[in-house]
C-alpha cells in the first residue's frame, strides 16, 4: 500500500466518521486544531483504520498521532 | 422447559435536575463540550437523605403495579446495584419487606453497569428452574455519592434511578418473552473503571472503556438475537445500556439498527448505571416507541469489565 492510497482510506475514514470533506484531509492537517476531531473520535477512526488496514493503532500511540501524516506513517510503517 | 416473560416494567428518577449548564457552575466544562462528548443535555441526582433502596422501592412498586400481580406471588426479588449506601444489609431484602412482599428470596448483584440484564437473565433462569413463580428485578443506582464532584471527566456522566421488571411464566402455547442471555466478562481488563476505598470516587479510562464497548458490544448482541431465533432487522427496539450516545449510536451503527428504534435516554436521564435499559424502556414507552409483542435487544455492559445481553418481547 502506498502512501498516497493510506491517505486516500484515511480520508474516507474521516469524512465517514467526523464528517470532515475528504478533501480538507491533507497530510499536514491536524487532527484536533485543524479537523476539531475530540479524543473519541481518534479512537472510532482507529478503529475503522484497523478494519481497513489491518493495523492496530492501541490507545498509547495514539495519544501520539497528532498529524494525518502521523497516522499515515504509523500504518505504513506497521503493514 | 416453561418460558419466561416479562410482566411489567417501572422506573423511578428523582425530582432534581443537574443540567449541563449547572455543572458548568462546579467544575471547568460547558454544555457544548458536554453534549458532543456524552450526548447528556441533562441528569437527575437524588436528595441527600434519599437512599438506593427507597429509589429501588419506587421503581419495584410501579412494575408491580404494571404486572398485575399480588406482591404474595413474588417468590424472589433481585436488585442490580454497584452503589449501595452500606456493605449490608443488602438493598433487596428491605425493598421486598417495604412493598409488602412476604419472606421472598432477596439478594443483591454487582456487574455495575451491566447488572440490569445480569438479573434478567437471574430471574428468567429461575422461572425456568421452578425456584420462584415471578420474580421481581431491580436496577437501583446512587451514582452521584461515588463521584468526585471535581472531576469534569465523570461527574458530567453519572446519574441517579431506578428501574424495574417482574418476570413471571408463559403460558402453556406460549413462546417464551425472555431470550437466552449471552453474558461475559474481560476481567484483565478491571482496572478501567474503579472505586477504590470505602470512600472513594470512581475512575475510568473513558478512551480504553469507548473502544472495548465500540467494538466488542456488537457481537455479544448478535450473539444474544442469534440465540432468540430473530435477526437485527427484526428488532423493533434497541435499549442499550445508557452510558454515552456515541457508545450507543455506533453500537447501533454496528447492528444496522435505525436510530429511531434506538434507546436515548441518556439524554435526559445521564448514566445511572444498572437503571439505566429499564428507565430507557419505561421512557420508550412514554413515547409510544415500543410496539407490544415485538422483540426488543438489551444490552449491558460497564465495569468488570462484564457484559450481557438478551432479547425480550415487549409486554
Amino acid at each position: 500500500m502506498t502512501d498516497q492510497e493510506i491517505l486516500s482510506g484515511l480520508a474516507e475514514i474521516i469524512e465517514e466518521i467526523a464528517g470532515t470533506p475528504a478533501d480538507e484531509v491533507t497530510p499536514e492537517a491536524n487532527f484536533v486544531e485543524d479537523l476539531d476531531i475530540d479524543s473519541l473520535s481518534m479512537v472510532e477512526i482507529a478503529v475503522a483504520a484497523q478494519d481497513k488496514f489491518g493495523v492496530e493503532i492501541p490507545d498509547e500511540q495514539l495519544k501520539d498521532l497528532k498529524t494525518v501524516q502521523d497516522v499515515v506513517n504509523f500504518v505504513s510503517k506497521n503493514s | 422447559m416453561i418460558g419466561t416473560k416479562i410482566l411489567g416494567f417501572g422506573g423511578y428518577q428523582p425530582d432534581k435536575v443537574l443540567t449541563n449548564d449547572d455543572l458548568a457552575k462546579i467544575v471547568d466544562t460547558n454544555d457544548e463540550w458536554i453534549r458532543t462528548r456524552v450526548g447528556i443535555q441533562s441528569r437527575r441526582i437524588a436528595r441527600d437523605d434519599e437512599t438506593v433502596a427507597d429509589m429501588a422501592e419506587a421503581a419495584g412498586a410501579k412494575a408491580l403495579a404494571a404486572s398485575g400481580l399480588e406482591p404474595s406471588e413474588v417468590d424472589l426479588v433481585v436488585v442490580a446495584t454497584c452503589s449501595p449506601e452500606i456493605p449490608l444489609p443488602n438493598v433487596a431484602a428491605t425493598v421486598a419487606y417495604r412493598l409488602g412482599i412476604p419472606a421472598p428470596g432477596a439478594y443483591d448483584l454487582n456487574a455495575a453497569c451491566a447488572g440490569f440484564c445480569y438479573a434478567l437473565g437471574a430471574a428468567s433462569d429461575s422461572v425456568r428452574a421452578g425456584s420462584a413463580r415471578n420474580v421481581l428485578v431491580i436496577g437501583a443506582e446512587k451514582m452521584s455519592s461515588w463521584i468526585d464532584w471535581t472531576d469534569r471527566s465523570t461527574c458530567i456522566i453519572f446519574a441517579d434511578g431506578a428501574g424495574a421488571a417482574v418476570v413471571g411464566a408463559t403460558g402453556p402455547d406460549e413462546p417464551s418473552g425472555i431470550g437466552p442471555v449471552v453474558w461475559g466478562s474481560a476481567g484483565d481488563q478491571a482496572h478501567k473503571i474503579t472505586i477504590t476505598g470505602r470512600t472513594g470516587a470512581l475512575t475510568q479510562d473513558g478512551q480504553a472503556v469507548f473502544r472495548w464497548a465500540t467494538t466488542a458490544m456488537a457481537p455479544v448482541a448478535l450473539e444474544a438475537c442469534r440465540r432468540a431465533g430473530v435477526t437485527p432487522a427484526e428488532i423493533s427496539a434497541f435499549v442499550p445500556h445508557q452510558a454515552n450516545l456515541r457508545i450507543i449510536e455506533a453500537i447501533a451503527k454496528r447492528l444496522g439498527i435505525p436510530r429511531e428504534r434506538v434507546a436515548d435516554d441518556i439524554i435526559h436521564s445521564g448514566n445511572t448505571s444498572s437503571a439505566s435499559i429499564p428507565l430507557a424502556l419505561s421512557r420508550m414507552a412514554e413515547q409510544g416507541r415500543l410496539q407490544p409483542g415485538t422483540p426488543a435487544l438489551l444490552i449491558a455492559f460497564g465495569a468488570g469489565l462484564s457484559y450481557a445481553s438478551q432479547v425480550i418481547t415487549v409486554p
